[in-house]
C-alpha cells in the first residue's frame, strides 16, 4: 500500500496518520509490533467500494482541498477522527485548532477547512 | 533505529520483573518521545518494555477531593474526563493542549512525568497542584521529584503507577507554545490551594521549577496586579534558536499573570 505517506518522520507533519482501534495516530511513531491484535485503518480502507468515496474524501474532492496531495491521506484520516471526536458538530475555529498536527505546504488550509466542515454533516447522514 | 528486544508485559508485576537486572532496558509508555529518540539513534536500549498492554495502569479515580490518574492514561482521556473537568478543570485543559490530537491519543501522563522533558506540560501541573507520584515501590512528593533535564527521583526499574492531584481552590495553566513544535516555550501553572499559592514554570529551565516570590505575593493577594513587578532572573534559563533566556524570563511573568487572571475567571 502506498496511501499513507512518510512526510517528516518526526511526528510533526501528520502525513502518516492512520486509525488504530478508532483513534487517529501518527504511524511514524508506532512500532508495527505494538499494533498486533489492533484494527488498523489506512486511507485505502475508507472508501466503501471501488466507485464510491468516503464522505470526507468526497468533500476533499468537491472543495479542491489539495494541491500536490502529499499531506491529503493524513489530513483525511485526522479529519475523520476530528469529526467523530466532536460529535459531528464543528465550527471553523475548532477545525483550524484541531488541525495543528497536520501540515500542508501548498494550499494554506482554506479549502481543507471548508472540506472538513462540509464532510461533518455528510458523515452524519451517511452514518460513518 | 538500533536492534532491541521488544517485550509487552500484561501486568505491572511482569513489567517490573522484565526490567529487573537489565541495565540498558527502557520502559515505554505512549512512545511519543522514546520512539522518535530511537529512530534518531539517540538511544540504544537492549530491551524496550512496552507498558501499553497493562490495563491496571490506566484509568481515572476520584476519592473525595483527590483525583488519581493511572500512569498509562492518555492525554485525550484526561482532557475529556468528566471527573477531571469538574474537579480540576485546569488539568483537563492542560491535557487538551499537549502536542496535537494524534499525539494526545497515544501519549500518557506517566510517560510525560517520568521523562521530565524541560518543555513538557504535565510537570507544571504536578508541581503546582502538589501532586503525589505513586510508583511500584512507594510514593514521591511533587517537590524534589523533577531533578533536572530528563532526570527525576525515579530509580532504575521504578515505574510510575499513578499520580494523585488534590483539588485546588482555583487553578489555571497558560503556555506560549512554540509555533512549530507546540512544545511550551514557557508554561506557567498557578494553583491556589488551602496551604497557599504554588506557581510552577515549565519550558524555561532545565526542568520545572517554582517561583517563590510570586507564590508569596499571590498568597497575600491573588491578582495578576500583585505580581506585575516581579522579575525573573534570566540566569540559568534556556536559551536556544527559539528564544533567549531573557525572552523566556519575560514570558514567565506574562504567562503567570495570564494564568492568575484565568484562574480568577
Amino acid at each position: 500500500m502506498t496511501g499513507t505517506h512518510v512526510g517528516c518522520d518526526t511526528s510533526q507533519c501528520g502525513a502518516c496518520v492512520v486509525e488504530i482501534d478508532g483513534k487517529s495516530v501518527k504511524s511514524c511513531t508506532i512500532l508495527a509490533v505494538q499494533v498486533e491484535g489492533s484494527k488498523v485503518t489506512t486511507i485505502e480502507g475508507l472508501a466503501p467500494s471501488a466507485d464510491k468515496l468516503h464522505p470526507m474524501q468526497e468533500a476533499f474532492r468537491d472543495n479542491h482541498a489539495l494541491q500536490c496531495g502529499f499531506c491529503t491521506p493524513g489530513m483525511v484520516m485526522s479529519a475523520i477522527d476530528m469529526v467523530k471526536r466532536n460529535n459531528y458538530q464543528l465550527d471553523e475555529a475548532t477545525v483550524r485548532r484541531e488541525l495543528e498536527g497536520n501540515l500542508c505546504r501548498c494550499t494554506g488550509y482554506h479549502n481543507i477547512v471548508k472540506a472538513i466542515l462540509a464532510a461533518a454533516p455528510a458523515m452524519k447522514s451517511a452514518g460513518v | 533505529m538500533y536492534d532491541f528486544a521488544y517485550h509487552r508485559p500484561k501486568s505491572l508485576a511482569d513489567a517490573v520483573a522484565t526490567l529487573k537486572g537489565k541495565e540498558e532496558a527502557r520502559p515505554m509508555s505512549g512512545g511519543m518521545t522514546l520512539i522518535p529518540t530511537l529512530k534518531q539513534r539517540l538511544a540504544k536500549p537492549s530491551d524496550v518494555v512496552d507498558l501499553g498492554g497493562i490495563a491496571e495502569l490506566a484509568g481515572i479515580k476520584v476519592a473525595g477531593d483527590v483525583v488519581t490518574i493511572g500512569a498509562m492514561t492518555k492525554h485525550y482521556d484526561v482532557s475529556v474526563s468528566p471527573d477531571v473537568k469538574k474537579i480540576i478543570p485546569a488539568l483537563a485543559d492542560l491535557a487538551g493542549h499537549i502536542g496535537d490530537p494524534a499525539v494526545r491519543n497515544r501519549g500518557t501522563m506517566g510517560g510525560s512525568v517520568a521523562n521530565s522533558d524541560p518543555a513538557a506540560d504535565y510537570p507544571a501541573a504536578v508541581v503546582a497542584l502538589n501532586a503525589t507520584i505513586t510508583t511500584n515501590t512507594g510514593k514521591h512528593p511533587a517537590d524534589g521529584f523533577f531533578k533536572g533535564l530528563f532526570e527525576t527521583a525515579l530509580k532504575d526499574g521504578e515505574l510510575i503507577t499513578a499520580i494523585s492531584f488534590p483539588k485546588p481552590e482555583k487553578a489555571a495553566y497558560m503556555k506560549f507554545p512554540n509555533p512549530a513544535s507546540r512544545y511550551a516555550m514557557v508554561g506557567v501553572f498557578v494553583a491556589k490551594t488551602k496551604d497557599g499559592v504554588r506557581v510552577a514554570v515549565t519550558g524555561a529551565g532545565s526542568a520545572v521549577f517554582r517561583v517563590k516570590a510570586m507564590e508569596d505575593a499571590l498568597s497575600k493577594n491573588f491578582t495578576s496586579a500583585a505580581i506585575k513587578d516581579i522579575k525573573i532572573p534570566a540566569t540559568d534559563l534556556n536559551s536556544d534558536i527559539h528564544g533567549s533566556a531573557e525572552y523566556r524570563a519575560h514570558l514567565v511573568g506574562v504567562m503567570a499573570r495570564r494564568a492568575v487572571d484565568a484562574a480568577n475567571k
